[in-house]
């Protein structure tokens, strides 16, 4: 760099390794798994695995078996972990950094230890693997990915909306459901996105938790793997677009859910 | 108004929640502690004598030992290679034109975004693309793991560090200029300081990241025998679920429990004194 220039010093080169890094190793394999998605087993070009994909009827019953388990999940996962975000940030609970802290260290021990350690409780006390058990799994797991978005949008919001609320004459229940909760929506939204999609891969809960008919679309994926089936991943690479697609909705709606909601308060201020 | 009765009651009825919630948390991981000191075959079994054969076992079991060890040694070299990355793509996102850094914004959000079994799935066919077809002769190993992890990890170390760009002070860095320090060394010795901690925070995200990972791990480590503590006891479900696992998970909640109190504890007391250095002032 010339020293002449150091005034308009614009150092966006630093970001050079990182870029093509993820050119390299992000951008490329999803490339990758269009190109596969449509290769035939002699390399040319064919629907063929995404027919595969549409007409077996195992797989559409799997798809709709991960959204009913993402879906059930996520519901049970946010009905606790919203009251607890709530009560964590409120009045004589926020002074206790060490309660929330207690709420959250499981995620730092490894997942997999984690799940072992439930279905060994649940062994105990014997509650056989299935369904339930694969909700049951799946909540505990994803429980402090949940709290930690609302509780952060929780303890950080303006309390002078809801002293403004209060004394405007809505009681408390009221100031909840038209003050709190429409403020927090940011952080249910992204609480919800952090679970509702891993729960896509998460065939780990499902196989440790689950019976033989519980099962998540992931593990479709990475059965062609385990069964040294790995010559098929052209079916494997069209289920991961098809998987794929199905990400790219979630988010677009989760991102214009957001967008809506934190215009709101907005809109309210200026009127 | 609220009576002070039933504002009491509420209280109790807060503590009742999170004491039921918490319950739930550590009650399995109590169970396993506690069985770790008996020979029982499955947690809730006859506890008989206490005793630490299972930890006995661990040590002498080599191939959890070197799962243990994969999984340490992935972790801290991708941890490491995406601190490295991750700071320098923030430091140059920083400074790049509105569109520019929408774009690879966008770009860094697509590993995120996706769910793992894809993005796994993406890695397997670079590297089957990369060996059979271009032609190299690479293959899985744990260096392509160390590769994975690290491409995962690094945009989050990108987003603990861009808001601390963010905070700095411009002038400091133009001041170092003006004072004739080159800008390399204007931002050596000027910025990296300031981001010192934003850049540890990220290396701990990281390496906690690579830890947690199963599914990457468990698709890329296709045919190369390279185990790490998730995809063991993963393969314990269909074989036998070896006792001593209850060990090696004693000893790392323990781990994790004394490293984030310690890691608490500075925080607060640099915090206190920071705040009786403001009051002296």
């Amino acid at each position: 760099m010339k020293k002449k220039k150091a005034k308009v010093f614009r150092p966006t080169a630093f970001a050079f390794p990182y870029l093509v890094v993820t050119v390299v190793f992000v951008i490329v394999p999803l490339i990758l798994v269009l190109v596969y998605a449509f290769r035939g087993e002699n390399g040319s070009f064919t629907f063929d695995n995404f027919r595969k994909v549409f007409t077996e009827t195992e797989t559409l019953r799997q798809l709709v078996q991960t959204l009913e388990l993402a879906a059930l999940s996520t519901v049970v996962c946010l009905l606790i972990a919203y009251p607890v975000a709530y009560i964590l940030s409120s009045a004589p609970f926020k002074k206790m950094a060490i309660l929330a802290l207690l709420f959250i260290i499981p995620m730092w021990i490894n997942f997999m230890l984690r799940i072992f350690a439930l279905q060994s409780l649940l062994n105990m006390i014997g509650l056989k693997k299935g369904f339930a058990a694969a909700v049951i799994g799946i909540v505990y797991d994803f429980f402090p990915y949940m709290l930690l978005p609302i509780y952060n949008v929780l303890s950080n919001m303006d309390k002078s909306y809801v002293e403004a609320s209060r004394d405007l004459g809505a009681n408390g229940v009221k100031t909840f459901f038209k003050v709190t909760l429409p403020l927090s929506f940011p952080g249910v939204i992204s609480g919800v996105s952090m679970m509702f999609m891993p729960i896509f891969s998460s065939y780990a809960i499902t196989k440790m938790m689950g019976d033989m008919n519980t099962t998540v679309i992931g593990a479709k994926i990475a059965n062609l793997f385990e069964y040294q089936n790995y010559g098929n991943y052209g079916y494997g690479s069209a289920l991961s677009f098809v998987l794929l697609i199905v990400v790219l909705l979630f988010m677009t709606l989760a991102n214009f859910l957001t967008r809506r909601s934190q215009k709101a308060p907005k809109g309210g201020k200026a009127a | 108004m609220k009576s002070k009765a039933s504002s009491r009651l509420f209280l109790i009825l807060k503590w009742v929640i999170l004491l039921v919630v918490l319950a739930a948390i550590y009650l399995p991981l109590i169970m396993i502690i506690a069985y770790s000191f008996s020979t029982a075959k499955s947690v809730g079994g006859d506890f008989g004598d206490f005793t630490f054969v299972l930890y006995e076992k661990l040590f002498q079991n080599k191939t959890l030992l070197t799962a243990a060890k994969n999984t340490v040694i992935i972790g801290l070299v991708s941890a490491l290679l995406s601190t490295i990355l991750g700071t320098t793509a923030a430091i140059g996102i920083h400074y790049m034109r509105r569109k520019t850094k929408a774009a690879v914004d966008a770009a860094s959000q697509i590993t995120i975004v996706n769910t793992e079994i894809v993005t796994a799935m993406g890695f397997f066919l670079l590297m089957i693309f990369v060996r059979d077809t271009v032609r190299i002769p690479v293959n899985f190993s744990i260096w392509w793991l160390i590769i994975t992890h690290t491409v995962i990890t690094m945009p989050y170390v990108v987003l603990t560090v861009s808001p601390r760009l963010k905070q700095l002070n411009p002038n400091l860095l133009e001041a170092s200029m003006d004072l004739g320090a080159g800008p390399m060394r204007s931002l050596v010795t000027v910025m990296l300081p300031q981001l010192a901690g934003a850049m540890i925070s990220g290396f701990a995200l990281a390496f906690t990241l690579s830890l947690d990972d199963f599914v990457v791990t468990n698709i890329n480590s296709f045919g190369a025998n390279v185990e790490t503590i998730s995809t063991y006891v993963y393969s314990g479900i269909r074989k036998k679920m070896p006792s001593d696992i209850r060990a090696l998970s004693t000893i790392i909640f323990l781990v994790v429990l004394i490293v984030l109190i310690v890691y608490n504890v500075i925080k607060n007391k640099k915090a206190k004194n920071e705040a009786r250095k403001n009051l002296l002032k």
